[in-house]
């Protein structure tokens, strides 16, 4: 079970929240090219170190946060909102 | 009393290691104390160079390995794998193979693979205890089971076995499922009654076993730890064991394959995921089929040893921790329990994780990519297992001609740039499908 620090509730558990994805990834410029837009929709960097992910707080605030996450250990080093 | 120091007293006549396995052989190594089985596959150290060397020794890279040796006569392939063969994905799914997808493509490429399961003991000579007990999907409303007719309509449209049973075949059938509990009462199944299992780290011991012997240097834990170029031509791997020099490099390492691809500075549309497994403690048969709640996700069979064995979804966000965290596990179970509630008391013996290439579109990737000389067999997501034989095949097809196999065509990497994805969901480019 993660415990995610939410900036707005306090820490709670994984279950109260939605995992929304990478949070690096940009949307290109409108009118940057289609491979730009390839890239942004499907290429993942997938890290097995620190991961910055998007989580929605469905259970809570239903506010977006974003949050820095191991993908091996699964330790959480920072929460910021948006 | 049996010394185990004791040198092996072996009869003369079963002293080739790779002689045929065989009911005369098993009743002669019975008479002398199975002591003269020997090795399955011959343990290798790397050489300095291969023609191919394939990272990854899971099911689709011994199976790539072997169809090279096998059905293109190149045997100047390693297959390198950084632990032990069997501990990867192979050894940690449930098992289930089958061929029941909607898409064309899909179809084809997957009942090629079906049919190549159902030769695979006899051209391997091992037993994987392939079982084709059927695979039964639930459905509980209207909308589903057109769903499921239009799927099974697509599959006999091209030849594959696809049956719609009523709720009291369901019934019959499968005496554990509540037909009318919760929710969701059970108003019928789509069964397809070639699909079933097969026993996971037998078809990795087997291929590794005919591999080596026609050949292929299977070499274990030895890991890649980097791939060379010159200018855009690959030259072989780092290991660590040295370096491997190589005119052709295979990445097979499901759930790992970014982190291989990124040596070449490669973003794959690929996100590692974890996938849960449980088996329960073994019971009297009670479970003849392979059975998904269409309800929940969640598919459920029997082991020939009497173990439930069971799953639900991914974990949810990206992992490469091979372990599995407890609010899916108790998803599983309330899945498990409002399809068969007699399993209440039933106990969860193991659980474990694997970690799996979740592909954005959902489906795999068999694929040149942009380094001369280095190819790519992932995104299996988790539906790869069955898919092994039928990986391998295509796999070599494209190393050995440089032409991708005619019923993997549509699995290249560039058909996310060129809006070709193969979105057998219908979801969108989310990598949560399988
Ligand atoms: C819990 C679970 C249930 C599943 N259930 C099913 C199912 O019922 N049916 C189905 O069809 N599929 C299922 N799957 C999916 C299926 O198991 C996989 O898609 C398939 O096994 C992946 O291919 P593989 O066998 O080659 O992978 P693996 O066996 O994982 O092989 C990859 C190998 O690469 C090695 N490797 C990684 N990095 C390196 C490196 N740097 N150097 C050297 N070696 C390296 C790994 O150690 C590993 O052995 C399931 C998966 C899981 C986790
Ligand atoms: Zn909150």
């Amino acid at each position: 079970m993660l415990r995610i620090p939410c900036p707005w509730c306090g820490v709670r558990d994984e279950t109260e929240f939605r995992y929304r994805g990478d949070a690096s990834v940009a949307r290109p410029g409108e009118h940057a090219d289609a491979a730009a837009f390839a890239e942004f929709v499907y290429s993942r960097r997938n890290p097995s170190d620190w991961h910055r992910e998007w989580w929605l707080h469905v259970g809570g605030c239903r506010r977006l946060i974003a949050v820095e996450r191991h993908a091996t250990t699964h330790a959480i080093r920072a929460v910021a909102p948006p | 009393m049996q010394n185990a120091a004791s040198p092996p007293a072996r009869a003369p006549l079963l002293r080739r290691s790779a002689a045929r396995y065989s009911g005369w052989r098993l009743f002669l190594e019975a008479l002398t104390g199975h002591r003269g089985w020997g090795e399955a596959w011959r343990k290798a150290r790397p050489r300095e160079r291969y023609r191919v060397v394939v990272v990854g020794g899971g099911g689709h890279g011994l199976a790539t390995a072997h169809s090279l040796a096998t059905e293109h006569g190149i045997t100047d392939v390693a297959v390198i794998e950084r632990g032990a063969l069997g501990l990867g994905n192979v050894g940690r799914n449930t098992t289930i193979i089958r061929s029941n997808y909607f898409h064309p493509d899909n179809i084809r490429f997957y009942d090629l693979s079906l049919t190549l399961w159902e030769q695979l003991e006899r051209q391997l000579n091992f037993n994987a205890m392939v079982s084709q007990r059927g695979t039964l999907n639930l459905f509980h409303t209207e909308a589903q089971r057109d769903l499921f007719t239009r799927r099974a309509n697509a599959m006999r449209l091209l030849g594959v076995d696809a049956l719609e049973l009523s709720r009291a075949e369901v019934r019959r059938r499968v005496p554990l499922i509540d037909m009318d509990g919760g929710r969701f009462p059970v108003l019928g199944g789509f069964l397809q009654p070639r699909g079933g299992t097969a026993r996971h780290d037998a078809v990795a011991w087997g291929y590794a076993r005919a591999a080596a012997a026609a050949g292929v240097d299977v070499v274990e834990h030895c890991e890649v730890t980097g791939i060379r170029c010159q200018g855009s031509r690959v030259t072989g791997v780092d290991t660590t064991q040295g370096f491997v020099g190589a005119d052709v490099v295979c990445l097979a390492v499901a759930g790992h394959s970014s982190r291989l691809a990124a040596h070449v500075g490669l973003t794959l549309p690929i996100e590692t995921h974890v996938l849960q497994a449980f088996v329960s403690e073994a019971l009297k048969p009670v479970l003849d089929l392979v059975v998904t709640y269409g309800a929940g996700h969640f598919y459920i069979s029997q082991s020939d040893k009497g173990g439930l064995v069971f799953g639900g979804g991914i974990d949810g966000y990206n992992s490469y921790g091979q372990r599995g965290t407890l609010p899916m596990a108790e998803e599983v179970a309330a899945a498990a329990v409002t399809l068969m509630p007699a399993l209440a008391r039933v106990r969860v013996l193991r659980q474990w994780g694997g970690v799996m290439d979740m592909s954005m579109d959902g489906s795999p990737i068999i694929s040149r990519t942009p380094i001369d000389g280095l190819f790519l067999n992932a995104g299996w997501c988790y539906g790869g297992f069955k898919a092994i034989p039928a990986g391998g095949r295509a796999t070599a097809h494209l190393i050995a001609h440089g032409e991708p196999h005619p019923l993997a065509r549509h699995l290249d990497l560039d058909r996310f740039a060129a809006g070709r994805t193969i979105d057998e969901r219908g979801a969108g480019p989310f990598p949560y499908a399988h």
